[in-house]
């Protein structure tokens, strides 16, 4: 009601320095929720993105599984009655391709929740260098499929994807592995397979997707080449990367292409599980150390209240015996601590944004595994109409027990002085 | 005439430190207008009869009736409304609110109320200060008034909603013999041409005298005259 708003207005003002502490308590509290999710929810989205970009939704591939129940010795031991056991058995040839890869391709380009299917052919090399060998990989691709899927586009930092197409047995780089080589685009590049056949390509795109393991050691190839350099058939396929409509269904998507088609079926979440687990851990340290410091200004808020109270225990004899009731007196004490809450909330928003600006604008230190220009920090609407709430919701609380408290005061104990 | 106040076999016992029987079997009325004063040795009981008259207090046996209405046993949110509405309370110790100016603690119970807009509360506000020749000082912070200015104020305050019952508990004490006839003169009149009932403990004797009826305490029981 009006008339006591007007009082807690008076007492408040009364008081401006400890109001005014009460409410940097709510302030400092809230700036530091803005802050610290604003930073925590930047590095996640960081996390997440960059995932995105190396990791598809879906990853179909040829896990080595060798069955084991059947082996030479049984063959040769046969017929006798004896009980044969090897130690470390070891497959004598494995091939790492997708059977009927053709089939579940078109397959899946049938399924309405898959905007895209890359099938591709990763296979180790070594990169040649003068004298010394680098460790890498190769991806056999249709360069248009994977570059729907990653946005190679986007991640080209010299030539297009398209080159690839247009060029005879042309080579697109990860940075990191053109620089170790010293190539540039243009420059041939000699590849030599684990079996031992080698062939020469020429550079025409180099690609930095941010990730150093990526970049220091993949490559892409037209699937046709890399087929051919490994001397097999037009069908022979390892990988499948696969685009869904929605990549939050993709666990369970996973699940259902492993049974279809009995081949390990990787989803980005689980693929980044640990990325995803720490993205978990920051979540929690956020809300905890928020929780924390907006329950220490909490605890600010009822000392202060109760103070009051204490202080004004002759005005609230004199109130109630001019007719004021329990809830107004509740009213009038709530609506300090509301008022604190809410004006400190509102500067702690502020101070939290123009922090978490701050922060967005100083260099991330230089990092060759990392492609990241500042710190990273997300403004969003929600987490500010969060800290609002949260900064009202803890006074009311804090204030409330010294409030009820305040309305029982018996005036009379009070008014005989 | 009808009866503003009746006290029907009114007991009260404190029981801390010691079980104390303070009031004894009271009962009397007071017609509608009257002006009572109420007299009596220093602790024979005056205040905690206010206390209990006025509805603060309901820690009791027996029945309070104001204006026909019976307020024992009320809720505290019904009784607080009732006393906003129909009794004016000047307290033994002056009390204000200190934040406030003197116009201001007059005019809370009236925003209370609900009853008027601002405009003419605060004018009925300065008509009960220029009475009590406060309106001088109705703009000042009423801790920086004295004694005797806060008690004036606290007079006011208690006739702003126009009550039908004014309990007052030596509300002259810090007054001097100017202002104290000034404040019986205000009472008397509230009672005898607006029609208030007035119940004020006091202990000026020729004061008491020169009223209609006295209320004499001794040792918590009405002497019967
Ligand atoms: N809270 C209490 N607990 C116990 N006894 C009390 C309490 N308050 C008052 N008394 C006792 O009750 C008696 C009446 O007190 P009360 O204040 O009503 O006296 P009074 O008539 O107003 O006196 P005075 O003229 O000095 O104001 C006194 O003896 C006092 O000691
Ligand atoms: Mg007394």
């Amino acid at each position: 009601m009006m008339v006591d708003t007007l009082i807690a207005k008076r007492h408040l003002m009364a008081n401006k320095k400890q109001t005014l502490v009460a409410m940097l308590g709510v302030t400092f509290g809230i700036a530091m929720f803005i802050l610290m999710i604003s930073f925590m929810i930047g590095v996640n989205q960081f996390m997440e993105d960059t995932m995105l970009s190396s990791t598809p939704d879906i990853h179909i591939y040829n896990d080595i599984k060798t069955d084991y129940t059947v082996s030479i010795a049984g063959d040769y031991f046969k017929n006798k009655n004896l009980l044969v056991s090897v130690r470390h058995p070891k497959p004598k040839h494995v091939n790492l391709n997708l059977k009927n890869a053709n089939g579940i391709i078109n397959d899946l380009r049938s399924d309405p929740g898959i905007t895209q299917v890359s099938p591709f052919l990763s296979t180790q090399v070594f990169y040649n260098y003068g004298p010394v060998q680098i460790n890498g990989y190769i991806n056999g691709v249709n360069i248009i499929d994977e570059s729907k899927i990653f946005d190679l586009r986007s991640k080209m930092t010299e030539g297009q994807p398209e080159d690839l197409l247009n060029t005879d047995k042309g080579i697109i780089m990860g940075r990191g592995l053109a620089n170790k080589l010293n190539l540039v685009v243009g420059d041939m590049v000699t590849l030599t397979t684990p079996a031992g056949t080698s062939m020469s390509f020429r550079v025409v795109g180099i690609f930095a997707i941010g990730i150093g393991t990526i970049d220091d050691t993949r490559s892409y190839i037209n699937l046709a080449n890399v087929q051919q350099l490994m001397g097999k058939d037009r069908s022979y396929i390892t990988d499948i990367n696969i685009k869904l409509i929605n990549n939050k269904l993709a666990p369970s998507k996973a699940g259902e292409l492993y049974k279809k088609y009995n081949y390990k079926s990787d989803d980005w979440q689980t693929a980044n599980s640990s990325v995803m687990a720490s993205n978990i851990v920051r979540n929690v340290l956020t809300y905890v150390v928020s929780i924390t410091l907006l329950t220490v200004a909490g605890f600010g808020i009822y000392n202060i209240m109760n103070m009051t109270i204490k202080n004004k225990m002759k005005d609230i004899a004199i109130l109630k015996a001019q007719g004021f009731s329990g809830h107004d007196i509740v009213r009038i004490f709530l609506s300090q601590s509301l008022f604190i809450g809410f004006f400190g909330a509102l500067m702690g928003e502020v101070l939290g944004f123009l922090l978490a600006y701050a922060l967005s604008r100083v260099p991330f230190p230089h990092n060759d595994f990392i492609s990241l220009k500042y710190f990273p920090v997300i403004f969003n609407p929600a987490h500010y109409l969060f800290g609002l709430v949260f900064g009202v919701i803890t006074p009311f609380i804090a204030g409330l027990m010294p409030s009820i408290k305040a309305s029982r005061i018996d005036p009379v104990v009070i008014l005989r002085g | 005439m009808s009866i503003a106040l009746k006290v029907e076999n009114v007991n009260k016992y404190f029981r801390e430190p010691e079980e104390f029987h303070v009031l004894t079997d009271i009962s009397f009325c007071v017609n509608k207008g009257e002006f009572v004063p109420v007299i009596g040795k220093s602790g024979c009981g005056k205040s905690t009869l206010l206390y209990l008259l006025s509805t603060l207090d309901t820690d009791y046996q027996g029945k309070i009736f104001i204006n026909d209405q019976l307020l024992t046993g009320e809720s505290q949110n019904n009784l607080a409304r009732f006393r906003n509405e129909n009794i004016g309370f000047v307290f033994q110790f002056h009390f204000l609110l200190p934040e406030f100016t003197a116009l201001e603690n007059v005019m809370l119970p009236a925003f209370k109320l609900g009853k008027l807009g601002r405009e003419e509360i605060e004018e009925q506000a300065m008509d009960k200060l220029r009475e009590l020749q406060m309106d001088t000082f109705a703009n000042k912070l009423s801790s920086r008034l004295s004694g005797g200015q806060q008690q004036r104020v606290a007079i006011a305050r208690a006739l702003i909603n126009n009550p039908t019952i004014i309990m007052a508990d030596e509300p002259t004490g810090n007054l001097d013999s100017i202002n104290t006839g000034l404040v019986f003169d205000i009472f008397k009149e509230l009672s005898h041409q607006n029609g208030i009932t007035i119940l004020t403990v006091t202990h000026d004797l020729d004061f008491a005298k020169s009223a209609d009826r006295v209320i004499e305490m001794v040792d918590g029981r009405i002497k019967n005259s």
